[in-house]
């Protein structure tokens, strides 16, 4: 299981967190100023893996942002280095050629993505098209919103009457 | 993107992320941050606030909780905003409430109704929006008020709610297992489900269920197989593929669910051997997802029932991941050596050489792992290397997490498979040296029972050699500065056993020694009393030798101390070892009797001792005691006394309420004993000791039962370890395993034949002398591997036909190594430059551009240049904080005219030669245009949309970090 992601810029600034297994809010400050200590200044040719508080964090370095993911002693690395990749690449399908300042502005896009990508903590879906296509319907569906309101809203009234 | 263009947000917010871009210090941010939030507070109060005005608030409100500062004041607003009907603002208020609440959270009872209403929406996708909150929000309490909308939706059209709705179910399954025990079925439906993605869901929890009960899932072990083998014979949609493999992330699941389901199990085994080995064969180990599903499948082959032609294939995918350059399959290889070991634990030898350059490794994650195998593979033959390698590392860690992993390793270690006492007292001084602090006090109890118990009861004068070489090692370590304060304990409790023991030392050269312990801690308490304790065991066996006793002054005063202490117990000792100072040899050696910790104590539970004293006061008229089983039955009692009874049950309900409390009462203070019980039978403390006994039937004047109660309660803290009751398996172990040898000589093994035990001897004799050779340490810790496998087949002469091979070999492997440590070191040092190249290896042309036009312009301006170089040599030496400081986010509006920011990163170097552009942000935009584009590599038409975009908005790509514009894909 995956209990965090958390998006971490070389300077150690913070673009994106994800909770999966409850932390609060004191202890995520730590958990980010602790694993920024640790995983920005891991040399390049280093293991992807680092051990921590019994837990492993798997990260990636992409351009000047290091995507780690937080998961148990007896998952598989290798599978978490890759859904990070999965992650990056649906990233790059749906913002054309990603980088950071995307996530920066549109960092609550980047959520709603990982939303389709993991659901508490675990891999939900492993297409990329299906994600993809999910979005997309979520995107379209949000730009008609306005002129659905009204009959969504009859039809929700409806359905809990 | 959005509706407002751009990013879709107001400048406000744009204005916002900027400026937290460019703080140079934390407390800058905080300071903006803290500036936000007033504003958000004020304004999000405001009456009537235009929704998508609100929407924006919110999504601020995750940016600034995001950057760890508290924003619950928004709670409110954002569980408001999931009630509205716009499914645009319902969205955003269900992913801010599942960012900013906990599933404990009070809030959360208010969003529970609107869930409920969107469960049941036409819309699928506020359906899926509202299962993505389900998931994270509901906690035990709410379950069953969505639990039946969510099932309901297990069969809904859409697979997307179908897959969440599994997941949902899953969440319910960890967070509350009852409340869903009756829906388990369900997933067992939904691994026939259409939907690939459906299915793929559906393995994480069966997953979890089946790690809880294997056996009541063996009936599909063939439907996991064959969903496997289609699977791997590309029968999914092409949409599942990923890196040309076929639904890897599926594989890995479904091999992870064998693995359980064929652990000990030799028919299930059988049913997947065909299909993971097919799996190893396909696997294109080229890349980073072949190799994780071929890892895994060698987790599954190791805890499968064994199969010898998988295990050759897993033993050969083991080999091309140590070989591999990769830290990454290294580790990874590493991992899998160590559930292989198991079955076959002569692969481990083939890797010898690349387990040693793991373990020498300067990273230290594979550090780590290398010895979490050593760990595994350890044996009586090579504990000694293993445990002093763990130890050296130990010293060094600074994480105490990790430190008391190994320390307890170590300890594991060597209480399992000690060659000898001797070893193992050493071995376990040095850990409580380095690390005693985080060792389980119990070790240190083992510690001090294995030395007063010593071999066992034959051989004595091995016993007291291993005491006064224990002795002696303490004298020379207490006095080192800063010992960890459980160890101080084990050595004030062995000098007070045996420092006079073996009559070495004297007794005032071990007196003042523990003066100065319990002087130089001061403080701990703890050590204070087992040094007390100490000096009292040694002045009492000097007075029962018949020596005089001559009390140090510094002792003198550290008793004076000790009499004035506000312990309790401090002073209690500080008296009693005063009383004994003014006893005679015969009772001094009835109170302290030499070496006794380990001697059975006997327990006089019956108390027959006192019985003279009850007879008396019965016959002066007391009460005589009732034990309480008979209180409580009161009326069928039919024992002596029915008279005294009978009056008692006339009293029956006063009875009840005075005198039920528990019988230790009246055997608490002596007042009370002697007005209401006559036969007086307290529950002993389990920690009485012979030895009071003895002295309260002889001495009367220590026999007054008050003091004995107190003086038993104390006594028990030092004379624990030697009670019977307290031996556990662990030190009986390292007994039987090993017969008993001389001190100092190696171990042999015991199953090993009497010629063989020379040559293991010999072998063992020449690693201690050069232990730093490669070759040695292979042999040290792989001989004993290929000792007990080879040595079936070729009798004796084993040593020098491993060593051979193994010296030549690494000969071999260490110029390689030195090679590529060369070659590693070149590319490290400049560290921001080239970290942009190494990223965008594959354009390699297009990156190496925007750099020569760097240095070109450096020779312009030298302070700039010097500028950078100090930089660069701030970022080889890596600090957060301080790289934090030098951040600045790129992001300049053009029209502002005090935007350069600190000329620090080598991008902002480019922005600053440009120099008077940099005023008008147009000028500068031509300079930059060029390296933009080029960065962009493959997709130019989007990254020039972008950049278009990007300076529409006033943001300028050439801030101080071009990284930002960097493709995350390079």
């Amino acid at each position: 299981m995956i209990h965090f992601v958390l998006l971490i810029s070389r300077q150690g600034k913070v673009r994106l967190t994800k909770w999966y297994s409850p932390y609060p809010q004191k202890e995520r400050t730590k958990v980010i100023r602790e694993l920024s200590g640790l995983i920005l200044t891991r040399g390049p040719k280093l293991c992807n893996f680092v051990e921590w508080r019994g837990f492993k964090v798997v990260y990636r370095r992409y351009a000047s942002l290091y995507f780690c993911m937080c998961i148990n002693q007896d998952d598989n690395e290798l599978e978490i280095l890759e859904i990070i990749h999965h992650y990056v690449e649906i990233l790059d399908r749906y913002f054309g050629s990603v980088c950071e300042l995307d996530l920066i502005f549109n960092f609550h896009k980047a959520y709603y993505i990982l939303d389709e990508l993991l659901i508490a903590g675990e891999l939900q879906e492993s297409s990329k098209k299906t994600v993809a296509r999910h979005i997309a319907a979520q995107d379209s569906l949000v730009e008609t919103a306005k002129e659905q309101a009204s009959s969504l809203s009859n039809i929700i009234a409806e359905a809990t009457k | 993107m959005g509706s407002q263009g751009g990013f879709g947000q107001s400048k406000e917010f744009l204005d916002l992320i900027k400026s937290i871009g460019e703080a140079r210090s934390k407390a800058e941010e905080d300071r903006i941050v803290l500036h936000e939030i007033e504003t958000l507070k004020r304004r999000i109060t405001e009456p009537d606030i235009p929704k998508r005005k609100m929407k924006e608030y919110i999504i601020r409100l995750v940016y600034v909780e995001m950057l760890g500062h508290d924003a619950s004041f928004g709670y409110i607003h954002a569980v408001k905003m999931t009630h509205d009907d716009n499914i645009h603002l319902k969205r955003t208020g269900y992913l801010a409430v599942t960012l900013f609440l906990n599933e404990d959270h009070d809030l959360i009872i208010l969003i529970v109704n609107t869930i409920q209403k969107d469960l049941k929406s036409d819309n699928y996708l506020v359906v899926c929006a509202a299962l993505n909150v389900v998931c994270k929000l509901i906690n035990e309490e709410t379950i069953p008020a969505v639990l039946p909308q969510v099932v309901e939706l297990l069969g809904h059209q859409k697979e997307a709610v179908r897959k969440k709705a599994v997941m949902a179910l899953h969440r319910f399954y960890q967070r509350a297992p009852s409340s869903v025990n009756h829906l388990i079925s369900n997933f067992r439906k939904r691994l026939c489900d259409n939907d690939p993605g459906v299915m793929g869901a559906t393995l994480c929890p069966l997953y979890d269920l089946i790690t809880i009960d294997v056996n009541a899932y063996k009936d599909l072990v063939a439907s996991f197989a064959s969903i496997l083998k289609q699977v791997a014979e590309r029968r999914l949609p092409k949409s599942y593929d990923y890196h040309q493999m076929p639904a890897p992330f599926i594989q890995i699941k479904l091999l992870k669910i064998l693995a359980l389901l064929g652990s000990g199990d030799k028919k299930a085994s059988e049913q997947m051997y065909t299909i993971v080995g097919d799996i190893m064969r396909k696997c294109d180990s080229t890349s980073n997802i072949g190799n994780a599903v071929l890892y895994e499948c060698i987790c599954c082959i190791s805890s499968i029932h064994p199969n010898p032609k998988l295990l050759e294939s897993a033993a050969d995918a083991i080999a091309k991941f140590l070989k591999s350059d990769s830290h990454n399959l290294k580790y990874l290889g590493i991992d899998a050596l160590g559930r292989l070991i198991k079955l076959s634990p002569e692969i481990a030898e083939q890797h010898q050489l690349a387990v040693i350059d793991c373990l020498e490794d300067p990273d230290d994650t594979l550090k780590r792992k290398t010895f979490e195998l050593l760990y595994k593979m350890t044996k009586s033959s090579n504990v000694e290397v293993i445990v002093d390698r763990m130890i050296d590392y130990m010293i060094n860690i600074n994480d105490s997490h990790n430190k008391t992993e190994i320390a307890s390793r170590c300890v594991e270690l060597a209480e399992q498979f000690a060659p000898s006492n001797q070893w193992f007292i050493q071995t376990m001084n040095r850990v409580f040296e380095h690390a005693g602090d985080l060792v389980n006090p119990k070790v240190a109890h083992n510690l001090m029972r294995l030395i007063a118990e010593g071999f066992g009861e034959e051989d004595d004068t091995a016993d007291s050699q291993l005491r006064s070489s224990a002795v002696e090692s303490y004298l020379r370590i207490v006095v080192e500065p800063k010992l960890p304060s459980t160890f101080l304990q084990v050595i004030c409790w062995v000098l007070g056993e045996y420092g006079t023991a073996d009559g070495k030392y004297s007794a005032s050269y071990i007196t003042g020694k523990l003066c100065d312990v319990a002087e130089a801690y001061s403080t701990d308490d703890t050590v204070k009393a087992y040094a007390i304790s100490a000096l009292m065991k040694i002045y009492s066996f000097e007075i029962a030798a018949g020596r005089k006793v001559d009390v140090l002054p510094e002792c003198q005063s550290f008793i004076e101390e000790l009499l004035a202490s506000h312990s309790t117990d401090l002073q209690q000792r500080a008296y009693e070892l005063q009383a004994i100072l003014g006893l005679d040899a015969n009772v001094a050696t009835n109170i302290m009797p030499m070496d006794a910790s380990c001697e059975d104590i006997e327990i006089d539970r019956s108390l027959s001792f006192l019985n003279g004293y009850v007879q008396q006061s019965i016959e002066k008229g007391a009460q005589p005691y009732i034990p309480e089983s008979e209180r409580s039955g009161m009326t069928d009692v039919s024992s002596f006394r029915s008279q005294e009874l009978h009056e008692v049950s006339s009293h029956a309900l006063r009875f009840e309420a005075y005198e039920l409390p528990k019988p230790v009462m009246p055997s608490r203070v002596s007042p009370i004993e002697q007005s209401s019980s006559n036969e007086l039978v307290p529950a002993p403390e389990p920690s009485y000791h012979a030895e009071m006994h003895q002295v309260a039937s002889s001495v009367p004047s220590v026999s007054d039962p008050g003091s004995l109660e107190l003086k038993l309660k104390l006594d028990g803290v030092q004379r624990k370890w030697g009670r019977p009751t307290y031996s556990s398996a662990a030190p009986s172990t390292s007994n039987a395993d090993i017969p008993k040898i001389q001190n100092g000589a190696p171990q042999l093994d015991a199953v090993s034949s009497s010629s063989s035990k020379a040559v293991s001897y010999d072998s063992r004799r020449q690693q201690v002398e050069i232990s730093a050779e490669k070759q040695k340490l292979a042999a040290s810790l792989f001989g004993g591997t290929s000792k007990s496998h080879k040595r079936q087949s070729s009798g004796s002469q084993k040593v020098p036909k491993t060593n051979i091979p193994a010296a030549e070999k690494s000969h071999v492997a260490k110029n390689a190594t030195s090679d590529t440590a060369v070659l590693e070191r070149t590319p490290q040092p400049p560290p921001d430059l080239l970290d942009l190249d190494e990223s965008a290896v594959s354009s390699s042309a297009q990156s190496v551009d925007p750099f020569k036009q760097l240095e070109g312009l450096l020779d312009l301006n030298q302070d700039t240049s010097t500028l950078t170089t100090s930089d660069a040599s701030a970022s080889g030496a890596p600090d957060v904080m301080s790289l934090y400081g030098e951040t600045t986010l790129n992001v300049q509006s053009g029209g502002v005219p005090n935007l350069l920011p600190a000329g620090r990163d080598e991008a902002n170097l480019l922005s600053g030669l440009a120099g008077t552009p940099n005023r008008n942000g147009h000028g500068e935009n031509t300079v930059t245009n060029p390296t933009q584009q080029l960065n962009k590599g493959p997709n130019a038409k989007e990254s020039l949309e972008k950049d278009a975009l990007v300076r529409q908005l006033g943001v300028t790509p050439t801030g101080q970090n071009p990284n930002l514009f960097r493709d995350l894909l390079g």
